[in-house]
């Protein structure tokens, strides 16, 4: 995106992202992208029942025990967050 | 290369489960969601058996399932939440006996996407409103009403969405008549994404929030939100609300939180009630460990209610709340019983639990008692401190409870149930089968199965007796037209015939009026209370009182042929006449005046049942010497005219008229068929038209060596056709479809209905001079399947080349070892310590073992014979080492002996993959193979999950590593390795000296191993990462494989260089050739893709029928199984792709799900053809089947024959 247009789409913008969780932008960072692919694919495998079960088989354990794991999880996926530079 | 996708079983796993009064009668059926499809089962409550009313595929993955009734209705909704970013109400119609979508509304994209709602569902027990939520933020609700008219009418959506909160589950309050309320246990994430100290993380909490619907304002409100306990997973509604007409509470509203290891009870302004989860007392219990509650049931009777709950290892417990009005007093919980680990569990008023498995078969259980009055130890709230709740942060001290078999239920019924395939093999192993079989490893734990699945119906033999001699034929017959079962049997010998009378004995008599000194030629019940006997010689009509009207052949001439109904008779003599006979209003029988010349000797006759409220059937068929059918009037106008003429092939065998449905050609009204047996072993099925005469829609059929003879009888009450041939088929109307099935059965020489008192239903039959009873129990069914049950989870199987023995390798994660489990038992006796022997002796089919830590592990090598279906062998592994793949090698440096090497390893963590060690381990085979004898074993640095014998040596997918080795005396020599595969690798085949190489997330590579230089190289990979699990070799240069995500796909390698590489004949070129956007330096392209909505577990190119043509056979986890049909010619794709394309426009997916977008869930479908999706054309109403027809230029017969022809010319079902 041109920087021209991130000033004039900027508001449309932003709601937009508040509104689809997990869209990315130019100034994502890293941990947020990855952030963001762990809980999207966390979700994708409690929502697809065959690979909820070829993970439960693999770990040996219940279903709901792994859909449970998984949905913690998505609390957060990659470790916290990386310190912020204050300058 | 064009394919054609057929399901020949569809998945069977049972995701969720419903109840309700779904067709609106009083009784309660069951709805399960298989993950693709939906199915409604009926529990008949006398027998305590279920039975499946309708089955029907939804093309999309259903996510979510909910009962819905309007207030004061009697009829029960679906409601279904999926990935099609619709919400559909599903009503059944019983009278059509299919699911009609009454709403769907669109409210996101499709996919099982974050937040877009269908993986949650909680609707209002008053039935007002329902509230459909996302993994995370996003949660809508609907109101439902009716409108005047009493049609169900849906709202806008309301939003009820709170940003970075992530839904852990959503259940709906039971308030009463008051503004409906919905409780959802969320997360929010904003702080912890922003605190890098990890504090925040730490302090999140998990929240129970409220949300309220104002019916008057048209909004939803956040009315309330309190922490609760962090490790919270599982809402369930507790009853609430007054009763309009006492004034009095049913419970006291509010909900349970399952937690890891507490139950809490919760409502808004009300003290908290807390017990703890009682944990099995078990010496090997890991005390690490939390325990969860995975599904739980709220049942409410007359006034009072109460609440199963199914912990992760199956045990159930009940929950009572003792409530005064709205005040809880106490929370009660008790161990109940222990069953499978279920998805759901469903409580029926006539007091059955169905339990959908997660895993294996669902059972059907019936209450005996419910556990009120036995020595349980129960643990109250009120035991513990301020109800449990003084400090909410702190784990309440465990409770305990010793597991037993059943006590409060009986296993009922059992549904058969594949899921989960891991492996299977198909090939022709029992003996006298002429189709092959297919072989699966299912299951998971203790209770895994190996299972031989066959073509066909299962028969159950009832009685089976030798005859002092070999009869030709069997009839059995009533002696009066209502009587309820039949009297005789009559059996007909080359100089004689036998009858015996069917009472409490089956034993001879004498006085029956039938002719004991000639063969029998037909046996009917004829008028009201009159028999009928036809013999070479004659007919002979025996009256109620034994007076005997006997007609006799004119001299020097017999009776060939003869055929019957309750009214009609027509007899073939030797001159190649017809003798028509009639009874008329006073039960004589007449003769027709004239007889009919047919001008060529007669083998089979047939006239079909009278319809009801008829005199006579107008129709007689009559199959000649010159290989004809002849079609002849009967009726009174136009007696023996003949109306058409059918010219065979073959001169036929037998002819049997029967009247039968099919909805697919009619809906309505049973179809008149004409079933030609042939010579030849050939049986042709035309329809007869009622106005004309004339026979139409001749589709055929090969059904064995010899000739075929067809005998109608009754199934369900339905008439239905036997045909008997080298294997007996059986021609029946399940569901309104008509189904064509082999039995599982011996060959058969003649066969009849048999109904009486025990066996209503039955079938007589003869082999030889061995008289049988059977039936058939499972009709529907297409598969017959026997199981071998195992120990562990299958991993891996494969078959001994000669033996016939099939290897297979079985472990378990988190589950220890027996060797190790007796140990520290020992351990723990030697220590002085008390260990309770019946809970280490339960039988862990039922309980399960006991769950150890991660990276602890149980495995084991079984060697199993498949035609007796027995275990002949175990050899345990030991040292916490679990097995991860087999091959069977003929090392050429040992004189090709045979070795079986298994790929294991030790102390394995799955996430991140990692061991100490892995091992290859060479076992050879003894006692011919029923035993192994370890010979060595070599360290390798990873899991070696992929094997196979490869020119005399062995190839192995060691983690990243593609290595080939060679046997030596103390070790497997490591000869040549290729490090540059990306994840691991997990799929090996080959051909020649090529290798292909599934790898865990980049797809199938081709490497190729040069001999000369010792060189392995990889010279071309996919364009697209693809996560592997499972593929096989096509043809040379063709690859067939699938991935995690449910797809199937076909990749070809270009033949240029295919030839390119194998000339090279060092590998220099390939070495030095550049690689391809950063791969290998070729790419394989893409020839078909296909989203199967199963992961697919093994592909097997084979061969269904005998001499038919090559298929690939897939199965898939959730117990699929599958064909991909090559189409041949140019001609059929057209024509079956233009009809998809139809079907597509017509045939809505029942969650509203896009036909194209769903089979192209991840990549666009590519030359496969949904053959699931043009077999419903039969479903279709007759006005869109014709346009569709039209639009192909053919009828509707034509594309109907053309849909049976490809699927059993491809696979013989």
């Amino acid at each position: 995106m041109s920087s021209e247009l991130r000033y004039t789409a900027n508001t449309q913008l932003e709601h937009l992202h508040a509104r689809y969780t997990g869209t990315g932008h130019a100034d994502l960072s890293k941990y947020d992208w990855l952030t963001h692919q762990h809980r999207d694919t966390l979700a994708s495998i409690v929502g697809h029942p065959t690979l909820l079960s070829y993970l439960a088989i693999a770990d040996g354990e219940a279903t709901g025990r792994v859909k449970f794991e998984m949905t913690e999880r998505m609390l957060q996926p990659c470790g916290p967050p990386p310190a912020k530079d204050d300058d | 290369m064009h394919l054609y996708n057929l399901t020949l079983q569809s998945a069977t796993a049972a995701t969720q489960a419903i109840v309700g009064n779904f067709s609106g009668a009083r009784q309660q059926e069951i709805i399960v969601s298989h993950g693709t499809r939906l199915e409604l089962l009926r529990p008949d409550v006398q027998t305590g058996k279920l039975s499946t009313v309708i089955s029907s595929d939804v093309f999309g993955s259903i996510r979510s399932l909910a009962t819905f009734r309007l207030t004061g209705g009697t009829k029960d909704y679906a409601i279904v939440g999926s990935d099609s970013g619709r919400i559909v109400i599903l009503d059944y119609d019983p009278r059509t006996s299919s699911f009609v979508k009454v709403h769907q509304e669109t409210f996101g994209k499709s996919g099982a996407r974050r937040i877009v709602p269908g993986q949650y569902l909680a609707t209002d027990p008053k039935g007002r409103a329902v509230m459909i939520g996302a993994m995370e933020k996003a949660k809508l609700v609907y109101i439902l009403n009716r409108d005047a008219a009493a049609n169900l009418t849906i709202s806008s959506p309301l939003e009820a969405h709170k940003n970075s909160s992530i839904i852990h589950h959503i259940v709906g309050l039971d308030v009463g008549f008051e503004n409906p309320m919905f409780a959802a246990l969320e997360v929010d994430y904003t702080e912890s994404d922003q605190d890098p100290t990890g504090e925040a993380f730490n302090n999140t909490d998990k929240l129970l929030t409220y949300y309220e619907l104002d019916l008057g304002l048209n909004h939803v409100v956040r009315k309330w939100s309190e922490p609760t306990d962090p490790r919270a997973n599982l809402l369930v509604q507790v009853p609430g609300g007054q009763l309009a007409s006492s004034e009095r509470f049913d419970g006291p509203s509010g909900v349970l939180i399952c937690a890891e290891d507490h139950i809490i009870y919760r409502h808004m302004d009300a003290p908290q009630h807390r017990v703890p989860i009682p944990r099995r007392k078990h010496p090997l219990e890991d005390a690490e460990r939390g325990l969860i509650v995975t599904s739980a049931v709220m049942h409410k009777m007359k006034g009072a209610f109460f609440f199963l709950l199914q912990s992760e290892e199956g045990d159930l417990y009940k929950v009572t709340i003792e409530h005064q009005e709205e005040e809880v007093k106490a929370l009660k919980i008790k161990y109940f019983d222990t069953v499978p680990i279920a998805s759901s569990l469903c409580i029926l008023k006539s007091g059955f639990l169905f339990v959908a498995s997660e895993f294996g078969n669902q059972q059907l259980y019936q209450f005996q008692k419910l556990g009120d009055d036995d020595n349980e130890p129960e643990f109250s709230s009120t035991d513990y401190h301020s109800f449990g709740m003084a400090q909410p942060t702190q784990a309440l001290p465990r409770a305990h409870f010793r597991p037993r078999p059943l006590e409060n239920l009986a296993l009922a019924d059992e549904l058969e149930s594949l899921n989960p395939v891991l492996d299977a093999k198909v090939m022709n192993l029992l003996p006298n089968s002429d189709t092959p079989q297919i072989f699966t490893a299912n299951g998971r734990g203790a209770r895994s199965t190996f299972r031989t699945l066959q073509h066909g119906l299962e028969v159950e033999e009832t009685v089976s007796s030798d005859l002092p001699g070999i009869p030709n034929a069997v009839w059995t017959t009533k002696v009066k037209e209502d009587d309820p079962f039949d009297s005789y049997i009559i059996l007909s010998f080359v100089n004689g015939t036998l009858v015996l009378s069917i009472g409490e004995n089956i034993e001879e008599i004498q006085d029956t009026g039938f002719l004991s000194s000639a063969p029998t030629l037909a046996v009917q019940q004829i008028g009201s209370d009159a028999l009928l006997q036809v013999h070479p010689q004659g007919i002979r009509h025996v009256l109620a009182d034994r007076r005997v009207n006997e007609w006799r052949v004119p001299s020097g001439k017999t009776i060939v042929a003869a055929t019957t109904n309750k009214r009609q008779v027509v007899v073939a003599l030797s001159s190649a006449e017809l003798v028509y006979f009639e009874l008329d209003l006073d039960g004589q029988l007449n003769e027709f005046q004239d007889r009919k010349a047919m001008g060529s000797t007669v083998l089979a006759l047939s006239i079909g049942e009278v319809p009801e409220g008829r005199q006579r059937t107008p129709w007689l068929a009559v199959g000649c010497e010159d290989q004809t059918v002849r079609i002849i009037s009967l009726d009174p106008d136009s007696t023996l005219e003949p109306r058409s003429l059918v010219a065979l092939t073959s001169p036929p065998s037998s002819i049997c008229i029967a009247e039968m449905l099919d909805a697919a050609i009619n809906r309505t009204q049973p179809t008149l068929f004409v079933n030609i047996g042939l010579q030849t072993g050939v049986l042709i099925r035309a329809v007869l038209d009622p106005a004309s005469g004339q026979l139409t829609d001749e589709r055929k059929r090969f059904l064995g060596t010899r000739p075929v003879r067809l005998i109608r009888v009754q199934i369900q009450q339905q008439p239905a056709i036997l045909a008997l041939s080298s294997r007996t088929w059986l021609n029946y109307t399940h569901q309104n479809l008509m189904h064509f099935t082999p039995l599982i059965f011996d060959v058969l020489d003649y066969a009849w209905s048999f109904s009486a008192e025990l066996s209503p239903e039955g079938l007589i039959g003869i082999t030889g001079s061995v008289l049988r009873i059977f039936r058939i129990p499972k009709l529907g069914t297409k598969l017959k399947q026997d199981s071998v049950p195992l120990s562990y989870t299958p991993r891996k199987m494969l078959t001994h080349p000669t033996n016939g023995y099939f290897y297979l390798i079985e472990a378990d994660h988190r589950v220890m070892g027996e060797g190790a489990a007796a140990q520290k038992i020992q351990e723990m006796r030697s220590q002085g310590k008390a260990v309770d022997e019946e809970v280490v002796n339960l039988p862990p089919e039922q309980f399960g073992r006991a769950k150890a830590p991660a990276g602890t592990w149980a495995s084991c090598i079984r060697i199993l014979d498949p035609v007796e279906g027995k275990t002949v062998n175990v050899i345990t592994l030991d040292n916490n080492e679990a097995a991860f793949s087999l091959a069977i090698v003929p090392f050429a440096a040992r004189q090709n002996e045979l070795y079986l090497v298994v790929g294991t390893a030790q102390d394995t963590f799955l996430s991140p993959r990692s061991c100490k060690s892995g091992f290859l381990r060479a076992y050879i085979f003894t006692e011919d193979g029923a035993n192994l004898e370890f010979l060595h074993k070599t360290e390798t640095d990873d899991v070696p999950l992929a094997l196979l014998a490869f020119q005399g040596r062995l190839v192995a997918g060691v983690g990243k590593a593609l290595r080939i080795y060679d046997v030596g005396k103390k070790k497997l020599l490591r000869k040549v390795e290729n490090k540059t595969f990306s994840s691991a690798i997990v799929s090996l085949n080959t051909q020649g000296s090529r290798i292909l190489v599934g790898d865990m997330q980049e797809s199938v590579s081709f490497a190729v191993y040069k001999a000369p230089e010792n060189r392995l190289l990889v010279f071309a990979d996919d364009s697209q990462p693809r996560w592997i699990t499972c593929s096989t070799m096509v043809d040379y240069t063709t690859v067939a494989a699938a991935d995690r995500f449910g797809n199937i796909f076909v990749n070809r390698l270009d033949i240029k260089v295919s030839d390119q590489v194998d000339d090279d004949p060092n590998g220099a070129g390939i070495l030095h050739e550049k690689g391809l956007l950063m791969g290998a330096p070729h790419k394989t392209k893409l020839l078909s893709h296909f989203h199967v909505g199963d992961l697919v577990t093994s592909i097997h190119k084979t061969s269904l029928v005998a001499g038919g043509r090559e298929v690939l056979l897939y199965t898939g986890l959730h117990g699929t199984i599958g064909i991909l049909v090559p189409l041949v010619s140019k001609e059929d794709v057209d024509f079956i792709s233009t009809l998809e394309q139809h079907i597509r426009t017509e045939q809505t997916s029942l969650v509203g799900r896009d036909h194209l977008s769903w089979r192209g869930y991840y990549v666009p479908v590519k030359a496969v053809v949904d053959g699931d999706l043009c077999e419903s054309f039969a479903r279709l109403p007759a006005p869109k089947q014709s346009a569709i027809a039209g639009e192909l230029d053919r009828t509707v017969s034509e594309v109907l024959k053309k849909l049976e022809q490809l699927r059993v010319t491809a696979s013989g079902f």
